[in-house]
């Protein structure tokens, strides 16, 4: 059997920033799927609405 | 062969990781926002400026990544100059220094940004663009900040160029290209970046000096940046108005512009001729704040032009 390694532990200010930087990870994630979005509609325009039956 | 060498700081205790300490606002405070709102400004009147249309939300985006890659420039700056931004007292409570981010941590931050900002100019506007905005993150990291600052007091006279690139980035956006009018923009601010330096370095010349950055008046004595300030100031005043002489600007543009130069010719002359004391630094302060007023109304005035004959 092997040991397990001990790793780095947090304290409980690291963990504190660590959540407040995901958050705003998760914020610039979420709008970046919302601007490729939109920008995918601006780019083909009217040309959305052009599907082959 | 840089003359002044950078230095690694590397903690002596492995059982503790000094990472993980940075908030929000403290890697928010890597982009450097000030700067980032002048090649916000600027990006913009040069995006405003370019002849044909480009749809607002790509105009918003081309603005957002040209930031973005500002930002990340800062980022990798503030990661690269760490060991001498610990020493001077202007920038000794940047997010490194203060212990807020680790070195490895803003290095990561600028490289993820700088590829994010490059990639979704490409994809979104245009590669042209998005290829020009890579060269500017390029020279200000890799040509300024790692080779020009520690090595040359013309660091900022070339390295400069990095900060004027934007409204030709903005202009690139719309046309996919460079022209003649997007390069005066560029001259505007690269003529204007030396005397708004070294006006700072005159009265922060001791920061400069502990730090061992060459800077002119360090290197060369604050006579002869005196003079260099005069020069440049003599060579801005007539770019400044260029836009006008060369018909992309109007007669309201082309008045203010030679009344803001003829005053900053003015305000850098006092600087040439108080050479001691207070009134001297009072002197280098005063053209210093005044340098960005007067970057922000060429530009201010080149947008407001543009809108009333656009409306």
């Amino acid at each position: 059997m092997t040991q397990e390694e001990p790793g780095i532990t947090l304290t409980d200010e690291q963990k504190k920033k660590r959540r407040s930087r995901s958050i705003a990870i998760a914020v610039v994630l979420g709008a970046l799927v919302v601007l490729f979005y939109v920008v995918t509609i601006v780019k083909l325009g009217p040309g959305i609405m052009d599907r082959a039956l | 062969m840089s003359l002044v060498e950078r230095q690694d700081t590397i903690s002596q205790d492995s059982s503790v990781w000094d990472g993980g300490m940075g908030s929000v606002s403290d890697y928010v405070a890597l982009l450097k926002p000030r700067v980032m709102s002048l090649v916000i400004f600027t990006a913009f009147v040069g995006l405003m400026l370019a002849p044909g249309s480009v749809h607002p939300v790509l105009g918003a985006v081309a603005i957002l990544c040209i930031a973005i890659g500002a930002g990340a420039s800062g980022a990798l700056n503030m990661w690269y100059d760490a060991d001498i931004d610990r020493i001077m007292s202007r920038t000794r409570n940047r997010p490194i220094p203060a212990g807020k981010v680790t070195g490895d941590e803003a290095l990561a931050f600028g490289i993820t940004l700088s590829i994010g900002s490059v990639v979704t100019l490409g994809l979104l506007v245009n590669w042209f663009a998005g290829a020009f905005l890579a060269f500017t993150i390029f020279f200000y990291v890799v040509v300024y900040t790692m080779w020009l600052k520690r090595s040359t007091p013309q660091n900022i006279v070339i390295g400069g160029a990095a900060g004027a690139f934007p409204p030709m980035i903005g202009w690139a956006s719309v046309t996919g290209s460079v022209s003649l009018e997007s390069f005066v923009l560029f001259l505007i601010i690269f003529m204007w970046t030396p005397p708004h330096f070294w006006a700072l370095a005159l009265f922060k010349s001791v920061d400069y000096r502990a730090a061992g950055v060459p800077m002119l008046p360090v290197v060369a004595g604050e006579t002869s940046t005196r003079h260099h300030i005069l020069v440049y100031s003599l060579l801005l005043a007539p770019v400044g108005v260029a836009p006008y002489l060369l018909g992309f600007a109007g007669p309201v543009y082309g008045a203010a512009a030679a009344l803001l130069g003829l005053t900053f010719l003015a305000l850098a002359a006092d600087v040439w001729r108080k050479r001691d004391g207070d009134v001297a630094r009072l002197a280098c302060v005063r053209l210093f704040k005044y340098s960005i007023f007067y970057l922000f109304m060429l530009f201010a005035l080149l947008l407001g032009e543009s809108l009333v004959a656009g409306a």
